[in-house]
């Protein structure tokens, strides 16, 4: 069970969430007007890492605002939470 | 090595069984192969076997950085079918489910394949709308398929909850009677014996760590027992399969959750066939040794862990007394997670990967047992041949590109 600590109620146990799936996916500029394979680029690639991953979550039975955090994907420790729109913080080695 | 009989079987009973020759030879990696496959789990074994007897390949190494059949070949439910909706997946899965009918006598090694049959449960009256045209879809494709009703349902299985004031009472049923469940080890250990007879090195303790690529070209794999120079490559890694891609710089449409199942403790006999549920989210069938076997969803995060997370336990748990409310006393004795690559689509990746060379078998998510051996033919002639088996064609990488996806969501909706 992730114990997440949302940034507006507090840690939370995980039933609270859902997970949004990676950060920092920017979708392709219509005005650079993208071909198929960097469209699907951006609708079905992801990073996928063994390690530490930027992820959304949405406090979905809380405050009902989303979030994102750094987790690790072996261990599921969550180093670093931060606002929607800021960019990835260092993580930690 | 000597073929299995009655014969050999009394000659060993007579000297206690000490006399066993090894299954296969725990080999140690030679510099060069004309075909290396990553990972030794089901698929892959199945590959090398496949590669060696029906495509004319010998000259084989299995790299698996544990033992053989330790992943999610031993991490899954078993289940065994071929009831998909869309053609390009209903012919995948029957040439499997064709290849599971001959596979004892093939690989000389008992699977123990036992076609109890697969029951869809439907639980409205859309559901089972949906179940009748998958079933009239099967059938038009030549695959086994009837409709059950309520009647035949509680001659099937009487354990299961059929009143109508069940949380979600069931309507009707799809059976496919051809389909069942296998002996997991077996399949793993079946094609690694099989393989070996034909000269294929099985390399255990055996981690890739890195792919060596010149010009464009494959040349071979780094591992943890010393290089190993290769002219094909065959990745065939499941849940690792976007860490072995980044070793070849390439990124894949995949994502790893963690896949968790459940064995009770051993009754007497109760469930003779194999029960799935989309709508409540569980599957259930009772192996040769008396355990109960179920399995839910997947856990709904990212995970390379191999350890599940526990609200899903309570929920696969409470699923599966949903439909069998007289489970509600056996004791469960054990679970695993295991790290299953989940696509967009959730259908598989077979094919060629933009490294000459370099061939990917991967996305089959939570439903990757069943394919085992027809995955194995077919990413074994798509990696001899250079170009995608016909079978494979549709399972191309290219298709997120060209958005032909093959949405199976109805028939794998539920992980099994």
């Amino acid at each position: 069970m992730l114990l997440i600590p949302c940034p507006h109620c507090g840690p939370r146990e995980e039933r609270e969430f859902r997970c949004g799936g990676e950060s920092h996916v920017a979708r392709p500029a219509v005005a650079e007007a993208p071909d198929d394979r960097t469209f699907a680029e951006y609708l079905y690639v992801r990073t996928n890492p063994r390690g530490v991953l930027a992820e959304r979550w949405h406090h979905l039975y809380g405050c009902r605002r989303w979030f994102n955090l750094l987790r690790d994907t072996v261990t599921h420790e969550i180093t670093a939470v931060y606002p929607m729109g800021a960019s990835r913080p260092e993580s930690a080695p | 090595m000597t073929p299995y009989s009655l014969l050999s079987l009394a000659r060993n009973a007579l000297t206690g069984h000490r006399r066993w020759a090894p299954a296969w030879r725990d080999a140690a990696p030679k510099p060069a192969y004309d075909v290396v496959i990553v990972g030794g789990g089901g698929h892959g074994l199945a590959t090398a076997h496949y590669l060696a007897s029906r495509y004319g390949v010998t000259n084989v190494a299995v790299l698996e950085k544990g033992w053989i059949g330790g992943g999610n070949t031993a991490r899954n439910t078993t289940i065994v079918r071929s009831n998909y909706l869309l053609d390009d997946s209903a012919f995948l899965y029957e040439h499997s489910l064709k290849l599971w009918e001959g596979l004892t006598a093939e690989l000389d090694f008992n699977v123990m394949f036992s076609q109890r049959g697969v029951v869809s449960l439907a639980h409205s009256a859309h559901e089972l709308t949906a179940l009748r045209q998958r079933d009239r879809v099967m059938r038009l494709n030549g695959i086994d398929s009837e409709m059950l009703d309520r009647a035949a349902l509680r001659r099937l299985a009487p354990a299961l909850d059929l009143s109508p004031t069940a949380r979600f009472p069931v309507t009707g049923a799809s059976i496919q009677r051809r389909g069942g469940i296998a002996r997991h080890d077996a399949v793993a250990w079946g094609f690694a014996r099989a393989a070996d007879r034909r000269g294929v090195d099985i390399v255990q303790n055996c981690a890739v760590t890195g792919l060596r690529i010149e010009d464009g070209r494959v040349t071979g794999v780094e591992t943890t027992r010393g290089p190993i120079r290769a002219g094909k490559v065959g990745i065939a890694v499941a849940g690792h399969s976007g860490v072995l891609a980044a070793m070849a710089g390439l990124r894949l449409p995949i994502r790893s959750y963690t896949l968790q199942a459940f064995v009770s403790e051993p009754l007497k006999p109760v469930l003779d066939t194999v029960i799935v549920s989309n709508q409540v989210s569980c599957y259930v069938s009772q192996s040769d040794k008396g355990e109960l076997v179920f399995g839910a969803a997947r856990d709904n995060y990212s995970s390379y862990s191999q350890r599940g997370s526990l609200p899903i336990l309570e929920d696969c748990v409470a699923n599966l007394l949903q439909l069998f409310p007289a489970f509600s006393r056996v004791g469960v004795l054990r679970g695993w997670g295991g790290t299953v690559d989940v696509s967009p689509d959730l259908s598989p990746i077979i094919g060629p990967l933009p490294v000459e060379g370099l061939f990917i078998n991967c996305g089959w998510g939570t439903g990757g047992f069943k394919a085992t051996p027809g995955a194995g033919d077919v990413f074994a002639a798509t990696i001899a041949r250079g170009e995608p088996h016909p079978l494979a064609v549709p399972f191309g990488l290219d298709r997120f590109a060209t958005g032909r996806l093959i949405d199976e969501a109805a028939a794998a909706g539920v992980s099994h």
